[in-house]
């Protein structure tokens, strides 16, 4: 009953390599650029904050749609040239995720009480071995499960790529159903894959969940 | 020796310490008391540099907390600080809380260091815990491995923020008691703390502040038996009911 997916598999097996590089992209990237956000809305200085913080709420109430319009269509008026569909979704996905990913990051980091920190000082140990040994470690067991949940979201986004003719996954399948007409195979098939992947990747994130949570109960 | 003169520390506009002058002795275990919100934490952190003050003077065995090239880590080593909410490190075992800084500040090797710790882990009545997390532990057992933990930097000075206030009762005893050897040892010690008994025990000066300023100092005796202001009998009666 699979054999308009069998016989186009290499094809649309390929648009699944595509989706997994933009995802790849688009998570170290978001986390990358993500830490920053989250470092600028700790920030005590005004100049910093504000900006980061306007850019954060601003991408955080808009559909990731708009985003990846913008950058595809409105940019190159901007820079005089037009932007490959690729690029093009690496930079909308990063920017647009790095502001969820900032958040996590901010979260993670105001779990850490003033005095654990104090704690560590005052047994001699200096800010960067105190960064080192034990802010970064408890905040990233912290952050853990919503980081991999967050990159999760992100995989599946990527689909929103379809729009500006990126031959990922879903594009593929439907550009396969154009020749086919086996709408309910393919689809299903996409779907299938996509859930065998995030269903791993919430257990996983479950898994951490648990591992942590007692640690972190206080 | 810590030696504060004429200390004055501001959080924004709220005066938070005001012309505090205290002298502490080697040996000596000084208890301070007083209403929350007096300064009394605030103080303790001034003295171990944790805090910036804004006037006068923080002194410890010679050296000025104020000066720029004071080395404020450097500092920090002789000095220990036991927390209020235990603040151990929760991804590390009891053992791994009480021998990081050993390792990473003195460089000690970690066998060397384990087996101090170990050590401090006997001294403080839990060497069964020592491969716990601090999330198995109950909250006593918590603040004598955060105790072990400030006794394996070897300090010449330990200080206490209320150490018992987040605790059971049933649990209290087991750190005083804790506490009170290491007084009779010999550590110099600066408590917070509202737990007269343990005052009585070992204190050689008790101390009670008020809105940032010191009111009132005496031994326990002179506290209990004849108490100089009306604020420190209002604060006693409360205490001790």
């Amino acid at each position: 009953m699979f054999d308009a997916t069998l016989r186009n598999l290499p094809f649309l097996l390929g648009g699944l390599l595509v989706t997994f590089k933009l995802a790849a992209f688009a998570v170290s990237g978001g986390i990358f650029l993500g830490i920053l956000v989250g470092l600028a809305r700790i920030s005590q200085k005004k100049w910093i904050y504000y900006p980061i913080t306007f850019y954060v709420n601003f991408l955080r109430n808009i559909p990731l749609i708009l985003v990846i319009f913008w950058v595809y269509f409105v940019m190159p008026l901007f820079i005089g040239r037009s932007i490959d569909p690729f690029p093009s979704a690496v930079i909308s996905f990063i920017i647009f995720e790095a502001t969820y990913f900032g958040e996590i990051f901010r979260a993670g980091y105001q779990t850490i009480s003033k005095d654990m920190v104090n704690a560590s000082y005052s047994t001699g140990m200096t800010y960067a071995q105190t960064a080192r040994y034990i802010t970064v470690p408890v905040a990233f067991q912290r952050m853990l499960p919503s980081l991999i949940t967050q990159s999760i979201v992100t995989f599946q986004d990527t689909s929103l790529a379809f729009v500006i003719g990126l031959p990922e996954f879903v594009r593929r399948a439907s550009i396969v159903d154009n020749m086919e007409i086996r709408s309910i195979e393919l689809f299903g098939f996409v779907a299938i894959v996509f859930l065998i992947i995030c269903y791993i990747g919430s257990r996983i994130s479950r898994h951490y969940e648990e591992k942590y949570r007692k640690v972190n109960v206080q | 020796m810590i030696e504060i003169k004429n200390l004055n520390k501001w959080f924004d506009d709220f005066h938070v310490l005001t012309d505090i002058n205290e002298t502490v002795e080697r040996g000596q275990t000084m208890v301070i008391c007083g209403p929350s919100g007096s300064g009394k934490s605030t103080l303790l952190r001034c003295i171990n540099g944790l805090e910036p003050y804004q006037k006068g003077e923080v002194i410890v065995d010679g050296v000025s907390l104020n000066n720029p090239k004071t080395n404020l880590y450097k500092l920090r080593e002789n000095i220990g600080m036991v927390f209020q909410r235990f603040e151990l490190y929760p991804h590390m075992t009891a053992l791994q809380n009480v021998s990081l800084a050993p390792i990473k500040v003195r460089k000690l090797s970690k066998k060397e260091a384990e087996e101090k710790a170990m050590v401090l882990l006997e001294r403080v009545g839990i060497p069964e815990k020592a491969k716990s997390y601090p999330a198995n532990l109950s909250g006593g057992q918590q603040q004598r491995v955060a105790i072990a933990r400030s006794l394996a930097m070897e300090p010449k000075y330990m200080m206490f923020d209320e150490p018992t206030s987040a605790l059971d009762p049933e649990m209290i005893k087991e750190v005083l008691d804790v506490m009170i050897a290491l007084a009779k040892e010999g550590m110099t010690m600066l408590c917070v703390t509202h737990e007269m008994g343990f005052a009585r025990e070992v204190a050689d000066e008790i101390i009670f502040m008020d809105f940032g300023k010191i009111i009132e100092r005496g031994t326990y005796q002179e506290f209990f038996t004849k108490p100089k202001s009306d604020r420190l009998k209002e604060f006693l009666s409360q205490i001790l009911e």
